[in-house]
């Protein structure tokens, strides 16, 4: 094995690591933080500017797929609004694999210049981990399609131009045979974006559809072929966007916090022997996730679609995420609990914004418990029982 | 980036994993029991060249440590109770100081390594310390060589041949900055075979814990398709190919680490290729990675776990036994904190003392084969 990235990676990476010094700056992560939109348009419009997105796109273009790989985890590291990007991106992977040369033509160019946002539209509020149970119907009518339901957590939903929406088209059949995949544009009239605020300040949404029309040309793989444009989407979901590494901006918020912060016993915090041995298992758990997420990515980069080996990283990495959070937090006390602004919060409040971030991890984008069904059934060959 | 092993090194896998599958197993592990040694398998392992293939030179097998990393998993996964690891190492170190004579080379002779500094003279359960002749050891700043009879077996959770050694009467191979540099190197290796080692233990633990609940039938189906036990064991795949992976990374870094490249420590941006750290940092995992995968995959056995006659209680006794016969993992993360933070901790925890049994890390790696050291000084 060879764990060097090839020199062209070394030289892209190098390119990440300059933009975002140079663009991400403390103006745009405080709005980040402020409006929970963790996205920022023009951002992503210099990023494409500087041809950093030329790799984004997972199972697109010719570059090496690495690069898409290096791309999302140095801004996951940094600490830069990347989950918009991240969507977009992966939506555009899904219309660039399953799409027509209509969708190519009208939404991959545009994806790929950073001024354009997509979210998802799968779950349902009474319908999450079991998304094959959705009920937003899509009914034919000539040549167009008519959608009314109701989707929830379709973060981004508010700054997308388009939502890839999970509809149901064939209810007779058993379920994940009669669903069907729709690219919406948000401007269709009949959505309405209503916000659902969360205990992390990031904002997501619920979204309705109304009798809305759109023409079939903008259905997204087969009439109740939905199932397997979901597999696809998952596939370059897990693992590979980002998601893996949120534990590597808190250990260096941490570390830099602990060297200057006095410990109840005398001397710094830096000097506790058990924050020491935390912050070392933690910076094993980095490199794990690391790997994991690279060996995801390595496998999409030779021509394979590594949807349980994204489980695995996603499982393992968000497990410690949690992990790390709940030590930092107990050990930084009740400065461990002060916000952003609060004065003498511990590392600046990153602690306490982490600890109610990180819930949140082990489930969207897949449960823990749905991947380890996943894991189970596929990997280990285990009878399945639900 | 490259992360399949080279044909090479899937060929050594494939000829290895032949060879633990029929002279090794759970059956001569029992066998050889308590003391930890099959005398019968080394004598056929030596027929193979194993025992000296990392050996640099014309006389050795001139394997990398990615290579070692391949053969020892295999010998895990087949709970081979056989002192290869401590010698492979250990022998690449004698033949660093050039004092590996041919019967070490070949496994005639075995050589132990010493992997807690020495106490009062004596260097305290060495792992191979019971079916060693030759014990390589740091005795302070010296690098020093102990040969005799193999040490009185202490028996053990692990079944491992340990034995305190004596260190009255032995060589001095070399001294000073350059010889706790080589040593510190070669303990790390121990670190990173031993980390594959447990990989190879993890990995058959899950295997026999998912090949059990798929026959074991209780309420008329079998367990295995009970979510509770499914989720007990859909985390080991990626502990196992977690740890996998960072063994092989630190066997990378070490490899690289001989051929002049330094690495780098960044935790702020998750990049560490620093061989001591990675060293480190593997055999943490893998032994996370191995006593969590033989104590789920017993607890699935149910009572027959637990019992002599089933495998699995062999690896769950193994796993622990090479987790912390280093030392406590979280002793050696507060060593790895040392590598990875600015200055060392200030103040010990309760009861650890003057953390007798560090071997502190020094700085990176240094560079190149240590072939200046002093070789063959004798006392």
């Amino acid at each position: 094995m060879d764990f060097s990235l090839s020199p062209g990676a070394v030289e892209f990476r190098a390119e990440v690591k300059a933009f975002i010094a140079d663009h991400l700056t403390t103006e745009v992560v405080d709005q980040m933080h402020a409006t929970g939109t963790f996205n920022d348009k023009a951002f992503n419009a210099a990023l494409a500017d500087a041809g950093l997105l030329a790799g984004a796109v997972p199972g697109y273009g010719d570059r090496d797929p690495i690069e898409l790989y290096i791309l999302f985890n140095e801004l996951e590291k940094a600490g830069a609004p990347y989950d918009g990007l991240a969507v977009t991106m992966l939506v555009a992977g899904v219309v660039n694999a399953v799409g027509t040369d209509f969708h190519r033509s009208r939404v991959l160019g545009k994806l790929l210049t950073g001024r354009f946002n997509c979210c998802l539209g799968y779950s349902e509020p009474d319908h999450g981990s079991d998304v094959a149970s959705i009920t937003t119907k899509a009914v034919r009518d000539g040549d167009e399609w008519v959608i009314t339901g109701q989707k929830m957590w379709t973060t981004m939903a508010h700054v997308s131009d388009w939502v890839i929406l999970l509809t149901r088209t064939n209810p007779d059949v058993p379920r994940h045979k009669g669903l069907t995949m729709f690219l919406v544009p948000m401007d269709t009239p009949g959505i309405e974006v209503q916000p659902v605020p969360t205990m992390a300040t990031e904002r997501t949404n619920a979204t309705f559809y109304d009798g809305v029309r759109v023409g079939d040309e903008w259905r997204l793989g087969e009439v109740d072929g939905g199932w397997a444009v979901m597999g696809v989407a998952l596939a370059f979901e897990r693992g590979v966007m980002g998601g893996t590494n949120p534990t590597v901006p808190l250990l260096r918020h941490v570390r830099d916090w602990a060297g200057g912060a006095a410990s109840p016993d005398g001397g710094t915090m830096l000097q506790d022997p058990l924050l020491r041995e935390r912050l070392a298992r933690t910076a094993i758990a980095n490199q794990v996730s690391q790997l994991l997420t690279l060996r995801a990515a390595w496998i999409a980069a030779t021509g394979g679609l590594p949807g349980l080996e994204g489980s695995m990283a996603k499982l393992y990495a968000t497990g410690r995420y949690q992990q790390a959070v709940g030590w930092f937090q107990e050990m930084a006390g009740a400065e461990g609990l002060l916000g952003f602004d609060a004065d003498g919060a511990a590392a600046d409040g990153w602690i306490d914004y982490d600890a109610r971030h990180a819930p949140v991890t082990t489930i969207y984008g897949g449960t823990t418990e749905i991947n380890r069904n996943n894991v189970a059934e596929r990997h280990l060959g285990l009878p399945r029982d639900r | 980036m490259d992360l399949d092993l080279t044909e090479d090194q899937e060929a050594i896998r494939d000829v290895f994993a032949d060879f633990f599958s029929s002279e090794t197993g759970p059956e001569r592990a029992r066998d050889a029991e308590p003391l930890g040694f099959d005398s019968r398998a080394w004598d056929r392992l030596m027929e193979t060249g194993a025992p000296g293939m990392g050996v640099g030179g014309s006389r050795g097998g001139g394997a990398t440590l990615a290579d070692l990393t391949v053969v020892v998993e295999e010998a895990g996964a087949h709970i081979a109770a056989l002192p290869l690891v401590d010698h492979m190492v250990a022998t690449r170190l004698l033949a660093k100081v050039g004092v590996c004579d041919d019967d070490a080379l070949v496994g005639r002779t075995i050589v132990g390594l010493a992997i807690r500094p020495a106490q009062d003279g004596t260097a305290r359960t060495v792992p191979t310390g019971a079916v060693a002749r030759r014990v390589v050891a740091l005795d302070g700043d010296a690098l020093v060589l102990v040969e005799g009879d193999p040490g009185a077996h202490l028996e053990n959770h692990g079944c491992l041949p340990l034995a305190h050694r004596p260190l009255a009467g032995a060589t001095v191979l070399a001294e000073g900055p350059d010889a706790v540099a080589a040593y510190r190197r070669t303990l790390d290796e121990w670190r990173t075979l031993t980390a594959s080692t447990l990989v190879g233990i993890t990995r058959r633990a899950l295997d026999l814990g998912v090949g059990y609940v798929k026959e074991r039938r209780q309420f008329g189906r079998p367990i295995g398709s009970f979510q509770a036990i499914q989720h007990l064991l859909a985390d080991l795949p990626g502990l196992l190919d977690g740890a996998r992976l960072l063994t092989a990374k630190a066997a990378w870094a070490g490899d690289r680490a001989v051929a002049g490249q330094a690495g780098v420590a960044d935790i702020g941006d998750n990049e560490i290729t620093d061989f001591a750290a990675l060293a480190c940092m593997a055999l943490v995992s893998a032994g996370e990675a191995a006593t969590t995968a033989t104590d789920r995959s017993l607890h699935v056995h149910g009572g027959y776990g637990f019992s002599e006659e089933y495998d699995i209680q062999l690896y769950f006794r193994r796993a622990r036994a090479l987790t912390v016969v280093l030392d406590d993992p979280a002793r050696e993360c507060r060593r790895l904190a040392d590598l990875l933070l600015a200055g060392p901790a200030t103040s010990s925890p309760p009861g650890a003392g003057s953390d007798r049994n560090s071997v502190p890390h020094g700085g990176p790696e240094p560079g190149g084969d240590a072939d200046h050291l002093a070789t063959g000084a004798t006392r």
